[in-house]
């Protein structure tokens, strides 16, 4: 067996059983080589808990908690209030919680957290659908994606959960994508440092659950980065920064022709997804100016 | 010296809690739980508890956080009724499978629907499986003294497992009683500091605690805490003597009242308890041999006791606060028939006191009056305090 305290270069073991090409893995490796080993991590089940491990063995070096699927942030707050009361105000609790986790079921507890002002760094690594079950569909599912419960691809757009915590006046809220790693890892320092709570929304590509290629995740990422169908801006203070402001985007489709959970999605469809992303995009930098 | 004060049953258990030095509250309300939530908040706000008070905005995240926080190395608290204990439900289980001994009143109410605001044992009766030792109060001094004895029953290494002390919504929770409150230096010496065992979060010790885990050793845990159960009966009764020795009142897992030479014997659970023994003693001065037996530890239950108290006793009522529906009998009539080895007694099960219904003295009279006198061999529970038209009330009839 791998011994993770003597062999594995970071804080994540080597040899981890993720799926090939899978940018989770990536993104705990990074976000914890940020954090440093004085930080707790709670994971709910799903794609992130398999680095829990199994039995008896661990894929992390740090400690941690495996929760439930609803109440991520209901632990670390906890948890953090254990840890403040004994005179500890320097381990950063970490809750690392995909979209299903997050933006559904586990909506309410994060809510509960960011509006207490729990000092928690919550990542949402968000992979766009419930891909450690099945690939089913979540409310972060974009418009139009194929999932094994929106077989015809889903009808609604997705929630936004930047924009919902923004809504409780968080102290620092952003979006992350493995397009831009230097990025990334800044605000994971950011959000350590932030005195109160921090949500990071990551960006998460998954070829088994997109179909795409396992090759092809960083690409996939730079693409949603350079169509817009992911955004990178941060809201930090009540300001808010759009980090990335191509003068103009590449077409949509060139994202999602790549995968095949988009391949029956209409011309229409694309046109229409188009101009919200556009929409979006154009309220964002608004705010940002007039901030 | 301890001093008497007079507090109802959740201000007995919040100044339990108080004394046992907790370091992270996270309480959400409801009735009749509300006044521990509030109290609690208020001894944090004026420095007389230096705790952390997180306002959660479910039970659900109240459990969550109180697990999270304890597992790093302190007391924490909560408590609930009814609808949030049932909202607890599936971190409940955690708690226990975790092995974290948080001591939790819970106040019971009944759960919906139809909606009551008001007093049965559901609640508790729905979680009766979930890995948590439960503890029943019959009045307010025992509201104090078994949250205390809770935590040295439930953080015992040998025990490792959470506890629930149940008290009666309304009829305890917000009864006025005298109350022998012991001095803080009494309580430190009694239950000591909290030490983290076993399961922890500590960063620089670090394990990752409840992953996946196969089929290979998933029966094992669960043995586990069986073994916990079973270590938990000796560890209270041996709490109960050092709580007796060093506070003066005596308290057992089982109670009996009048039973030496009683023909019939009422079970108890809870408030009905009192009342119970009031009937035992009036039916006594009628010439009647009749007693009570007042199950305090209903997890685990101790049908070794139940046994040996109830031995020779030819007619049994067992009185449930809790419908039992699709069952023959309510939960605790099937513990009880379950303990009497070598028994020929009539055991029947009564149900009764639902949804905050008063179990009066002339319910308990009724009671007795069924078991004494009647020999009808219908196994079914009698529903001692039922209306006669409990069929027309609010029933939707359809036109003929």
């Amino acid at each position: 067996m791998h011994n993770t305290k003597t062999e594995c270069k970071g804080l994540v073991s080597n040899g981890v059983s993720a799926c090939a090409g899978c940018g989770l893995e990536l993104i705990i490796r990074n976000v914890l080589d940020v954090l440093g080993e004085d930080t707790l991590i709670v994971i709910p089940p799903g794609c992130a808990a398999l680095f829990c491990g199994y039995g008896d063995g661990t894929a992390f070096k740090i400690g941690g908690f495996q929760g439930n699927l609803e109440n991520t942030a209901a632990y670390g707050a906890g948890i953090k209030a254990g840890l403040e009361m004994q005179g500890n105000d320097h381990t950063t609790v970490l809750c690392f919680a995909g979209d299903g986790a997050t933006l559904d079921i586990g909506l309410q507890s994060l809510s509960g957290m960011i509006e207490r002002g729990d000092k928690v760094v919550y990542i949402c690594y968000d992979n766009e659908a419930y891909m450690n079950t099945g690939i089913q569909g979540s409310s972060s599912t974009p418009q139009g994606a194929a999932t094994t419960t929106t077989p015809g691809g889903k009808a609604t757009q997705r929630k936004d959960l930047i924009q919902i915590v923004m809504a409780h006046r968080i102290p620092y809220a952003a979006t992350a994508s493995l397009a831009n790693l230097t990025d990334l890892r800044n605000k994971v320092k950011k959000a350590k440092e932030t005195d109160g709570p921090a949500v990071l929304h990551i960006h998460t590509p998954c070829p088994t659950g997109w179909s795409y290629h396992p090759s092809k995740s960083i690409e996939i990422s730079k693409l949603a980065v350079d169509t817009g169908a992911w955004l990178l801006y941060e809201y930090e203070n009540g300001v808010v920064k759009v980090n990335y402001k191509p003068k103009h985007f590449k077409p949509l489709i060139e994202y999602l022709k790549l995968q095949g959970r988009f391949k029956n999605i209409s011309e229409e469809k694309v046109s229409s997804i188009q101009q919200d992303i556009n929409k979006r995009f154009d309220e964002l930098k608004v705010r940002g100016e007039l901030l | 010296m301890a001093a008497y004060m007079m507090l109802d049953g959740n201000s007995a258990a919040v100044q339990a809690i108080k004394m046992a030095k907790v370091k992270v509250i996270s309480a959400y309300p409801i009735t009749p739980q509300s006044s521990i939530s509030e109290e609690l908040s208020r001894l944090v706000r004026d420095g007389s508890l230096d705790a952390k008070y997180l306002r959660v905005e479910s039970e659900h995240t109240a459990i969550s956080a109180a697990i999270g926080a304890q597992l790093t190395g302190v007391r924490a608290a909560t408590a609930t009724s009814s609808v949030g204990l049932a909202l607890m439900h599936e971190v409940l289980n955690v708690a226990s499978g975790c092995r974290v001994p948080i001591v939790m009143p819970v106040v019971n109410r009944a759960l919906a629907s139809p909606w009551s605001l008001w007093c049965d044992h559901q609640d508790t009766m729905a979680e009766r499986d979930s890995g948590w030792l439960q503890l029943y109060c019959e009045n307010v001094q025992e509201v104090f003294d078994f949250v205390t004895m809770g935590y040295k029953i439930a953080e015992h290494e040998d025990v490792l497992t959470p506890i629930m002390i149940c008290l009666d919504g309304f009829f305890l929770s917000h009864s006025m009683q005298k109350v022998l409150i012991p001095k803080q230096n009494e309580v430190d010496e009694f239950i000591g500091d909290y030490v983290k065992k076993n399961t922890y979060l500590d960063p620089l010790n670090p394990m990752v605690i409840n992953n996946l885990t196969s089929p290979e050793e998933f029966t094992e845990m669960r043995y586990q805490q069986k073994d916990g159960f079973d270590n938990a009966a000796k560890v209270m009764d041996k709490v109960f003597l050092e709580f007796e020795k060093k506070f003066g009142r005596v308290h057992r897992a089982v109670e009996g009242y009048k039973l030496e030479d009683a023909e019939a014997v009422i079970v108890t659970l809870g408030s009905m308890s009192g009342t119970a023994k009031q009937v035992v003693n009036m039916l006594r001065n009628q010439g009647k041999k009749v007693g009570a037996l007042k199950i305090v530890s209903f997890r685990p239950f101790r049908s070794d006791l139940v046994n040996e108290m109830l031995k020779g006793i030819k007619r049994i009522a067992v009185f449930d606060r809790t419908a039992g529906l699709g069952s023959q009998g309510a939960p605790l009539w099937h513990e009880v028939c379950n303990a009497l080895e070598e028994s020929n007694a009539v055991v029947k099960s009564y149900i009764g006191g639902l949804g905050g219904r008063d179990i009066s003295l002339e319910t308990v009279l009724n009671v007795f009056d069924d078991i004494m006198n009647n020999d009808s061999k219908n196994k079914s529970p009698v529903w001692i305090d039922l209306k006669d038209n409990a069929m027309d009330i609010r029933q939707v009839k359809k036109d003929a």
